[in-house]
C-alpha cells in the first residue's frame, strides 16, 4: 500500500472546515460528544505549549539551556492524544512530548532543568501530580520496551481488561518516525502483541529524523507495519486535534479493555529545527516547510472554532495565557541553580555503596582544601 | 613539507576523503552522515563528491549499521560506521563484541573484518545525557577489536587512514571535544604506526599517561607544574588496544614516578591496566605508586556537574603532589 492509498482519519480540513474522510466516519461520535469547553481546551493547550516552546528556543539562544528539542507543529498529535488517555493509564514520552507532559501535570520548568543540565530526570513519575508520565528517554526507542513491559505488568496484576473502562489501565508510549527503525521497538511489538498488553505504540511521523527523511526508514506508510505483528493500526492527521484524540481514545479503550496492543501512526511534520543544534536549511527545502506551515494545526483548529462562533474572547484569553505562562518559565528558568555535586554520588545506587562513600568523602575534602585556601 | 593548520573535525574530513579515493571498497555509513555531513560535520560533503553508495545515510538503527557492516566486509567491502555519539553505540554493543571482534577467530583466519567504528566520545561540551560518555573500556576489554583514539588533528588526519587500512576491526574514538581546536596537520609526512604512544612532552620528574582529551588537560597541567618547578613528561598512549607499554616504561624508568588520568570511571578502567603493567615491569623504578585520576564510578553526571566529574589540571597536579610526597 503506497502513502497515498493509505486511509487516513481526518476531521478537520486544513483551513479548519469539518469535512470527515471516509475512515474518519466510526470515530465522530467520539467528537460530537466534546463540549465547548473540551474543543476550547484543546486549542488552549496547543498555543500555551507553543508559547512554552518558542521560549525555551530563546532561553536556549540565550546560554540558559544546553539543548532544546521543539515540538512546534507536533501539538495536535500530542494535545489530542494526551487528552484522549485516561488519569490511570501512563504514558512514556521520548524527548518531545512537552504538551503531553505538561497536560499530564508535569510542570515545564522540570524538563527545562533536563535540557539545562541540572538533572538526568526531572520529575517523579510516582508523583501523583505528575500523571504517571514516565520521564524522558533519550536513547531512541528504547522505552517502547519498557512501555510494552509496564503492560504486561498490568495484565499480570488484572489492572486491564476487567471490563471496567473508568479503571482499567493503559499504557501509551511516544516514539518518532527514526526511532520506528530500532530493534527495539520491533521487540517492544512482538513482546506486547504476544503478551496481549494494553499498549497504544504512538508514532508521530515528523517526517524526518534529524536530516534523514522518512523515506530511508520505510519502504511503506509506518502504519502498515502494525499488522505483521497482529497490531490493528490506524493513521491519523497528526496536525488535526480531533482526529488524533479521537482515535487515542477508541484505540486506548480498546486496548485497555482486553484487545492488546494498538497503535497509530500520526502523520505531522516538525516545524522548526531537531534541536537547536540542528540547521534545517542543510537538508530540507522552504517550500517543504511552507506547504506544512499550510497545514499548522493550532491555525486550523482556530479556524474551526471560529467557525462554529467561538467568541474573540476566547482567543484574547488564551493569547494571554500563552504570553504569561511563557514568561513565567523564564523566571523560573533563569532562576534555576545548581545543583550540588552530591547530586552526582546520591542515588547511583539504592543501598549503600563502598566505592561511592568513599569517593564522595575523597571530594569533600579535596573540594574543603581549595576552600580553605591552603591548595593552590 | 605541506602543513595545513585544521579542526580535527576537518583533519578527519579530509583523511576519510583521502581513504574513499584511495580505496574504492571503502564506504562511509551513518546517521545523518550524508546531506547534513554528520552531526559534527566530519563527513562534510563527501556525499557529495562520492554519491550515496559510497556514503550512506543509515536508517536509524545501530546494531543495523554494524551488524550490516559485517556483512558489506564480507562481501569485499571496507565500512566505516559513524556512531552518532558514545552513548548510542550500545544498541550495536552485541554486533560489535560479540560479532565483529569474534568473527576472523571463528573463520580460523579464513576472513578479517576491516571495519572502523567511529565514535565522537568524552565531556566537555556541556551535553545533555548520553552525549558525553566514555565506554573505551567495553571495547579495550574485548579480544579482536583494535582501540585508538587522536588527541590531535594531525594524528587523527593519519590514524583514521591507518586504521581503514587496517585489516581488523578498529574502534575509532574521537575526543568531541578536540574537533574545533586548530593543529597543524603535515600532509607530506608518512604516518605513524597506529598503535604506537608517544612522548609528547619531556620532562624529568613525574610521568603523565593519558589518551583523547585528556592530553590536553596533562599538558596544560604540566605547565602549570613547570612554573612550580616541577617537571612532567607526558606520554600519550594514542592506542588503548593494544597499549605500546615502550615509550612509557621508558619514561616512567627516567622519572620513577606516573600518574594516568582519564574521563571514564576509575575502576576496571584503562588506567589501572596501564598501572599494573607498569609496576610489573618496572618496579624497581618506581619511587612511588603509580596514581591514578579519572572520572569518579558514577553516571557521567547532568552537564552543570561535569566539571565537577572530568578530571582536571588541578587533580591532575593533587595526585602529582602525592607522588611527589613518597
Ligand atoms: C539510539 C540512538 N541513536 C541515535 C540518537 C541520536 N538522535 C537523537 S534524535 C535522532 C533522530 C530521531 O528521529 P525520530 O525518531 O524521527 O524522532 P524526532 O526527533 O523526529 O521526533 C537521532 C539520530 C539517539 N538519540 N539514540
Amino acid at each position: 500500500m503506497t502513502s497515498t492509498e493509505t486511509p487516513l482519519v481526518r476531521v478537520l480540513e486544513a483551513d479548519g472546515r469539518y469535512a470527515p474522510s471516509a475512515a474518519a466516519e466510526q470515530y465522530l461520535p467520539l467528537i460530537d460528544a466534546l463540549s465547548d469547553a473540551e474543543l476550547e481546551q484543546f486549542y488552549r493547550d496547543m498555543v500555551v505549549i507553543r508559547a512554552i516552546d518558542t521560549q525555551a528556543t530563546n532561553l536556549q539562544r540565550q546560554g540558559q539551556l544546553a539543548l532544546w528539542p521543539p515540538s512546534r507543529g507536533q501539538e495536535a498529535a500530542q494535545v489530542g492524544s494526551a487528552y484522549a488517555a485516561r488519569r490511570q493509564d501512563t504514558l512514556f514520552p521520548s524527548y518531545r512530548e512537552h504538551a503531553v507532559t505538561r497536560i499530564r501535570g508535569v510542570d515545564p520548568v522540570d524538563i527545562l532543568s533536563v535540557m539545562r543540565g541540572n538533572t538526568h530526570g526531572g520529575w517523579n513519575p510516582l508523583d501523583p501530580k505528575n500523571g504517571n508520565t514516565r520521564i524522558y528517554t533519550l536513547v531512541l526507542g528504547s522505552q517502547t520496551l519498557h512501555a510494552a513491559g509496564f503492560g504486561m505488568g498490568l495484565v499480570f496484576d488484572g489492572k486491564t481488561g476487567t471490563g471496567d473502562v473508568e479503571r482499567d489501565e493503559a499504557v501509551v508510549v511516544y516514539y518518532g518516525d527514526g526511532a520506528s527503525s530500532q530493534g527495539d521497538v520491533h521487540e517492544a511489538m512482538v513482546f506486547a502483541a504476544s503478551y496481549n498488553a494494553p499498549v497504544l505504540f504512538f508514532l508521530q511521523n515528523n517526517h524526518w529524523a534529524i536530516s534523514v527523511p522518512v523515506e530511508t526508514q520505510t519502504k511503506v506508510p509506518l502504519v502498515t507495519r502494525g499488522a505483521g505483528y497482529g497490531i490493528p493500526s490506524v493513521r491519523v492527521d497528526g496536525n488535526d486535534v480531533l482526529a488524533s484524540y479521537a482515535v487515542s481514545r477508541a484505540q486506548l479503550d480498546e486496548a485497555r479493555s482486553g484487545g492488546g496492543p494498538r497503535a497509530i501512526e500520526a502523520v505531522t511534520y516538525r516545524m522548526g529545527a531537531h534541536t537547536t543544534s540542528d540547521d534545517p536549511t542543510k537538508y530540507r527545502g522552504s517550500d517543504e516547510e511552507q506547504s506544512w506551515a499550510q497545514r499548522d494545526p493550532i491555525a486550523r483548529m482556530r479556524a474551526f472554532l471560529e467557525g462554529r462562533g467561538a467568541a474573540a474572547s476566547v482567543f484574547d484569553d488564551v493569547e494571554t495565557e500563552a504570553a504569561d505562562a511563557a514568561e513565567d518559565l523564564r523566571a523560573r528558568t533563569v532562576a534555576l541553580t545548581a545543583p550540588g555535586r552530591e547530586l552526582m554520588f546520591d542515588h547511583v545506587y539504592s543501598e549503600p555503596h563502598p566505592l561511592i562513600d568513599e569517593q564522595k568523602a575523597w571530594l569533600e575534602q579535596y573540594e574543603a582544601s581549595f576552600e580553605g585556601g591552603a591548595n593552590r | 613539507m605541506t602543513i595545513e593548520t585544521v579542526p580535527m573535525s576537518k583533519a578527519l574530513n579530509a583523511g576519510l576523503r583521502k581513504a574513499l579515493e584511495d580505496d574504492p571498497r571503502v564506504l562511509l555509513m551513518g546517521e545523518d552522515i550524508g546531506p547534513l555531513g554528520g552531526v559534527f560535520r566530519v563527513t562534510e560533503h563527501l556525499h557529495r563528491d562520492f554519491g550515496s553508495q559510497r556514503v550512506l545515510d543509515t536508517p536509524l538503527a545501530e546494531s543495523g549499521i554494524v551488524g550490516t557492516a559485517i556483512g558489506l566486509a564480507m562481501a569485499g567491502f571496507r565500512p566505516v560506521c559513524e556512531i552518532q555519539f558514545d552513548g548510542f553505540v550500545f544498541p550495536a554493543f552485541d554486533q560489535i563484541t560479540s560479532q565483529l571482534a569474534k568473527m576472523t577467530n571463528r573463520h580460523e583466519g579464513a576472513l578479517s573484518m576491516p571495519i572502523v567504528i567511529r565514535i565522537p566520545y568524552g565531556g566537555h561540551i556541556g551535553a545533555v545525557e548520553h552525549h558525553q560518555e566514555s565506554p573505551e573500556t567495553y571495547f579495550a576489554h574485548t579480544p579482536g577489536l583494535r582501540v585508538v583514539s587522536p588527541s590531535t588533528p594531525n594524528d587523527a588526519y593519519w590514524m583514521i587512514q591507518e586504521a581503514i587500512r587496517s585489516n581488523d576491526p578498529v574502534i575509532f574514538l574521537e575526543p568531541k571535544s578536540r574537533y574545533w581546536p586548530k593543529g597543524e596537520v603535515d600532509l607530506s609526512a608518512s604516518a605513524a604506526p597506529l598503535h604506537a604512544s608517544r612522548i609528547v612532552r619531556r620532562g624529568s620528574d613525574v610521568t603523565l599517561v593519558g589518551h583523547g582529551a585528556m592530553v590536553t588537560t596533562l599538558l596544560q597541567a604540566a605547565a602549570i607544574a613547570e612554573g612550580e618547578g616541577t617537571s612532567c613528561e607526558v606520554v600519550d598512549v594514542r592506542s588503548l588496544s593494544p597499549v605500546d607499554y615502550g615509550p612509557i616504561l621508558d619514561s616512567v624508568r627516567s622519572t620513577g614516578r606516573m600518574v594516568h588520568a582519564q574521563e571514564a570511571p576509575g575502576f576496571n578502567g584503562l588506567g589501572g591496566e596501564i598501572a599494573a603493567t607498569v609496576m610489573e615491569r618496572a618496579f624497581y623504578s618506581l619511587e612511588a605508586p603509580v596514581l591514578r585520576v579519572s572520572g569518579f564510578d558514577t553516571p557521567f553526571p547532568p552537564a552543570k556537574l561535569e566539571g565537577v566529574y572530568l578530571p582536571d589540571a588541578d587533580r591532575i597536579l593533587e595526585a602529582v603532589d602525592r607522588s611527589l610526597a613518597y
